[in-house]
């Protein structure tokens, strides 16, 4: 194969160069130029090496259906593998590489697995490393010790580790008509449908519209395809009612006719202008969906069908018409049907020499033996190619009689020399987006193609994607698919009279002596490894593919899987449709992990901050995220550790007070004459009773019978209540209480708003809260008698209005103090300012666990999903006199199961900390931990005892107190005795609350 | 998959949340029929072909809807809001 650049043609702008770098060495291409071809403008032939054999691979194809030549595209320290060199756009400064070879492309150590050939076979994973049945290397221990071998000798490109520092977009778009495709069919489509006043977008994948036009050699309303494609689209895409998108392939097609592309908005350029993302992802809703998809060539699978110079008839003539690049000196093509003379007319007209067709069909019409005439190419039919020679590239074939018929082949071996072979098995229409909304293709004898099945979408389907081969038909069938109203005035087209029918040959089979004949490039599967399938037994086509992975490398079968099937067919004796097809999955090409992410992380993730999160940050609080939200874990001393800062934050709390930031509690306003008995319904414990401007602690449970949430509901009028719930579960509450409200008791006269961000809570605990509310709320007194236990009061704080309940989640004497959101960070100034006298201390989420931890109060990390109320000690919360969610479901097996956990706390022997997720066991050595029967939930050191303490969920819970275990957390390496003892760890009796 | 809401119109799916099989009745609060409550918390059925179920429209209006849905298709054939046609299956029922 000697490659070149043509003297002229192409739609490349010859007046500039641009350089670029392959394996190393700077090469020089035009703008318009793809990397392959470029690079076989420069006469480089050799694109990689293939998958299992690292045989050396050329380009096969010129666009998506590329099996052979991938490279990895580099910029800074990011790597892009797996990248079609046919696709890929050049730009001054691009620095790619080839894949899968070691040292060197030219220098491939691992081509000795070419001699290894047998052991590659189909099934080849699955037989070699099933492993001896003993031994240390046992079943698929044996593969585990092999597979960092193979995946360094086989595999495509490899990934980079680095993070990818570009930007990629999302976006949603709703439109009328989407067209996929803008060949002739997908413009005329497009026109017809915008004619009708419908939105209509079209997505093309390349990078401008015409498809099959840019290689045309017909002639289009008096111009050249390529020209009336370009004039067609402008206009088009000046239609205030469309939208067209370049370089944009819609990969995958789901229900309701919603169809997702990527756009390449930036990658292809040197320059990026700054704020530009590198890809756009589209979700695009569409009324209806026109697939003008086109189809892919295809090719005959024959002996030594694999070497460089080997190629898609198509190709050939692509790469001369679109980019004036010769792929060869002396061109012959091998064909069993018409549209290789088409393309030899082409060639022939952009000054590419045709030395031979080879045929294998016994006859042909008389515009085919014209063209061959015109074209000055020798004229074999009844033929067929039965090798090839090569060194790097090709540099003859050999060809022989061939009986189309039979599949017989005969007579002496001819050798033709020709360092480019274009080959042609007919065409298969793209259907792959419509099975992926679910039609299954039909087989048509005449194309001897698998045709788009019926809709079950609203979607048509036309031009070549339908089986229409000529473009006279394609437009026709395009305007009426388009829309059946338009009346568009079709152009003439001049177009040589064809025939679309090929003869129905995919192979020829090799003889004992034969080379290899590939049918998947791109993981190395022969016809051969097909028929040893057939053999062992795997028939089914899903069978097939697995075995032997035909069709699953990122080409996805694109040329390979009709050959395929044709093969496997033949072998079982059957037909193609009776052999059936393998359905197309998404995505249609590669798509890549960032444009799929998009926005949905770092720096446009939503952050929920507290009304008071500003003083936090001011006040050198370290902040964690617990959600969405950002909380103050601590308020940090310089020196100081996060356990020494905690630990003095809640030793304040204990002597004398703190405050904390309670504003994400979630918050729920519930209004309503059948407010009471909804929250009798929802909660374990009465609400109905409780007076109007008091609180109770509730427990809600699942319909199962399992704990939910919990929290304090305040009864500020006869028919109006504050729900409050735990920070994580605020949405799933309001949720499960709409819920209720919508399906399940309608008739409840209740109304719900969620009015978390509405209040800025403040909680002020210690045995000087109540003298720090003293010296600053006025308005209301707070003494025992105006505000006991569970009391709601309203007054004002620095002028600000503020409601006041005194309730404890610490054990100590405390309130929470809420007030307009707005006000939450004046309040809290206004609270540590009356608090300076007792050197009240901001405390963070580390000391409001440690004080709950050392009072038994649960929290998310024992409502874990798993538990009931009677695994914490919450029975007494359990209603006897009306039901409730759950109250059903109390008695069953699983709930009064005598082994289940419960919950105890726990107290470190040693003086080391616990740690959380740590599993209680009962053996000494921690070397051989014995059955655990509980986990740690939560631990930390108790300034109140002195100790390092922790809850935990328990068999036999109750039971085990006084016992001691041994706490072992086997990824930290830590192995600590404890004691097992009741979780009210601190005050048992709760007198400090009530004091 | 795209749901129109009588409220909002046609919203995407990822406005929704699925909040499970409609075709289940709620023994009455105090019943002690174990088997009726077990059968409600516990079973569901995955009927190929048309099915009824919740959808939260949470990204939205807020409001439960009842959606019938072919469970091998997707297709829609109909929505409505849940308290109404609840309310008027509990009628029926009384
Ligand atoms: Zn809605």
């Amino acid at each position: 194969m000697t490659s070149t650049r043509l003297s002229k043609g192409g739609r490349i702008d010859r007046s500039k160069s641009v350089r670029f770098t392959f394996d190393g060495k700077a090469y020089s291409g035009h703008p318009g130029d793809t990397l392959a071809s470029a690079l076989l403008a420069n006469g480089i032939t050799l694109f990689g090496r293939s998958f299992k054999y690292h045989r050396p691979r050329g380009v096969f194809a010129a666009g998506t259906d590329e099996p052979n030549a991938l490279v990895t595209v580099f910029s800074g320290d990011v790597r892009e593998p797996n990248v079609r060199a046919t696709e890929l756009e050049i730009y001054d400064g691009l620095v790619t590489r080839s894949q899968n070879r070691f040292p060197s492309l030219e220098h491939d150590f691992m081509a000795v697995n070419q001699l290894a050939g047998p052991l590659f076979s189909a099934g080849f994973y699955y037989k070699t490393f099933m492993g001896p049945a003993i031994g240390p290397l046992r079943g698929t221990r044996f593969w585990m010790f092999c597979e960092k071998f193979i995946r360094r000798a086989a595999g495509l490109g490899r990934a980079g580790t680095a993070p990818d520092p570009e930007r990629y977009e999302r976006m949603n778009a709703y439109c009328d008509v989407l067209v996929v495709g803008s060949g002739p069919a997908g413009l005329i489509a497009a026109e017809a449908a915008a004619s009708t006043g419908a939105r209509v977008i079209i997505a093309e994948e390349r990078p401008i519209a015409g498809g099959s036009l840019l290689a045309s050699g017909e002639t289009i309303d008096g111009r050249s395809p390529a020209v009336w494609a370009r004039e067609k689209a402008a206009a088009l895409a000046s239609l205030p009612n469309v939208r067209f998108l370049t370089r944009t392939s819609v990969w995958g097609y789901y229900d309701g006719n919603v169809l997702t592309a990527v756009e390449h908005v930036s990658d292809f350029k040197p320059n990026r202008t700054k704020g530009q993302p590198r890809q756009r992802h589209w979700v695009i809703r569409t009324g209806k969906t026109v697939l003008a998809t086109g189809a892919f060539e295809r090719p005959i699978v024959f002996p030594g069908n694999d070497c460089p110079g080997v190629m898609l008839a198509d190709a050939v003539r692509r790469f001369a018409v679109e980019y004036g690049v010769a792929t060869g000196n002396n061109v012959t093509l091998f064909t069993n049907n018409d549209s290789a003379y088409d393309a030899a007319r082409t060639l022939s007209l952009a000054g590419v020499n045709i030395v031979a067709i080879i045929d294998v069909r016994a006859d042909v019409s008389g515009t085919c033996r014209d063209i061959a005439n015109v074209a000055g190419a020798e004229l074999l039919l009844g033929h067929a190619v039965t090798g090839t020679h090569a060194g790097k590239t090709l540099s003859s074939i050999t060809v022989q009689h061939f009986n189309a018929e039979t599949g017989r082949v005969s007579g002496a071996p001819r050798e033709i020399k020709t360092d480019c072979l274009g080959v042609s098995g007919g065409w298969s229409p793209a259907i792959h987006l419509a099975s992926q909304a679910g039609g299954k293709p039909e087989w048509d004898e005449d194309l001897q193609a698998f045709l788009p099945p019926e809709p079950n979408q609203n979607w048509v389907m036309t031009g070549s994607a339908s089986g229409y081969m000529d473009t006279i038909s394609v437009v026709s069938d395009a305007a009426t698919k388009g829309s059946a109203k338009s009346r568009l005035v079709l152009p003439p087209v001049e177009a040589p009279m064809l025939d679309a029918s090929p003869a129905p040959v995919f192979q020829i089979e090799p003889s004992a002596k034969s080379q290899k004949a590939f049918v998947d490039f791109q993981h190395d599967v022969t016809a051969d490894d097909i028929r040893l399938a057939y053999r062992e037994g795997f028939h089914s086509v899903e069978h097939l593919k697995r075995y032997t992975t035909l069709g699953m490398a990122t080409d996805q079968g694109k040329t390979s899987n009709v050959p395929g099937l044709a093969i496997m067919a033949d072998a079982r004796g059957i037909s193609i449709p009776q052999a059936g097809t393998t359905r197309f999955r998404p995505p249609f090409t590669p798509v890549s992990l960032g444009a799929l992410a998009g926005e949905r992380y770092g720096d446009l993730r939503p952050h929920r901050l507290t009304p008071m999160h500003d003083w936090h940050l001011a006040n050198s609080a370290k902040t964690y995220e617990a959600g969405l939200w950002h909380r103050p874990m601590i308020y940090g001393s310089h020196g100081e550790t996060v356990e020494q800062a905690y630990v003095r934050e809640a030793r304040a709390v204990r002597q004398s007070v703190g405050i904390v930031d309670v504003s994400t509690l979630g918050k729920i306003d519930i209004q309503g004459p059948d407010a009471a008995e909804l929250l009798d319904r929802v909660y374990t414990n009465m609400f109905s009773t409780l007076p109007v401007g008091k609180a109770r602690y509730g427990l809600m449970l699942r319909e199962d019978g399992i704990a939910f949430d919990d929290g304090t509901t305040w009864r500020l009028g006869e028919t109006q209540f504050l729900m409050t719930t735990t920070t994580a579960n605020a949405g799933t509450v309001m949720q499960h209480l709409e819920y209720y409200l919508d399906c399940i008791w309608p008739d409840l006269r209740v109304h719900l708003t969620s009015v978390t961000d509405v209040w800025a809570g403040t909680a002020v605990s210690g045995p000087k809260s109540r003298a720090l509310l003293e010296a600053c709320v006025t308005g209301t007194k707070v003494d025992n008698d105006t505000l006991p236990f569970m009391g709601i009061v309203h007054g004002k704080i620095d002028n600000i209005p503020v409601m006041i309940c005194r309730l404890s989640f610490s054990g100590e004497l405390a309130y929470e103090v809420y007030c307009g959101a707005g006000f939450g960070t004046k309040v809290w100034e206004a609270l540590l300012a009356a608090g300076q006298p007792f050197d009240v201390m901001p405390y963070g989420l580390e000391a409001l666990g440690t004080l709950r931890i050392e009072k038994g109060h649960v929290t998310g990390a024992e409502i874990d999903g798993r538990t009931s109320a009677h695994d914490l000690h919450l029975d007494w919360m359990l209603s006897k006199k009306k039901p409730f969610i759950g109250s059903a479901m109390l008695e069953r097996e699983g709930l009064t199961d005598e082994n289940r956990l419960s919950l105890v706390g726990l107290i470190s022997l040693d003086n080391q900390s616990i740690t959380g997720g740590s599993h209680i066991v009962t053996d000494a050595n921690p070397r051989e931990p014995a059955d655990s029967f509980g986990h740690v939930t939560a631990a930390c050191y108790s300034p109140a005892l002195g100790k390092y303490i922790a809850l935990a969920l328990v068999k036999h819970g109750t039971s085990m107190i006084g016992n001691r275990a041994f706490a072992t957390d086997l990824l930290r390496g830590k192995h600590c005795p404890v004691e097992i003892v009741s979780h009210h760890m601190f005050d048992p009796e709760g007198s400090r609350m009530h004091g | 998959m795209i749901i129109k809401c009588p409220y909002c119109g046609p919203r995407d799916v990822i406005e929704f949340t699925y909040q499970g099989d409609a075709t289940r009745t709620r023994p009455e609060p105090g019943s002690a029929d174990q088997e009726a409550w077990n059968r409600y918390v516990f079973d569901r059925t995955n009927p190929s072909g048309a099915h009824r179920e919740f959808w939260l429209h949470g990204g939205g209006c807020r409001q439960h809807l009842l959606v019938t849905r072919d469970m091998t298709t997707h297709a829609i054939s109909s929505v409505a809001f849940a308290r109404d046609a609840v309310k008027s299956a509990t009628g029926e029922r009384k």
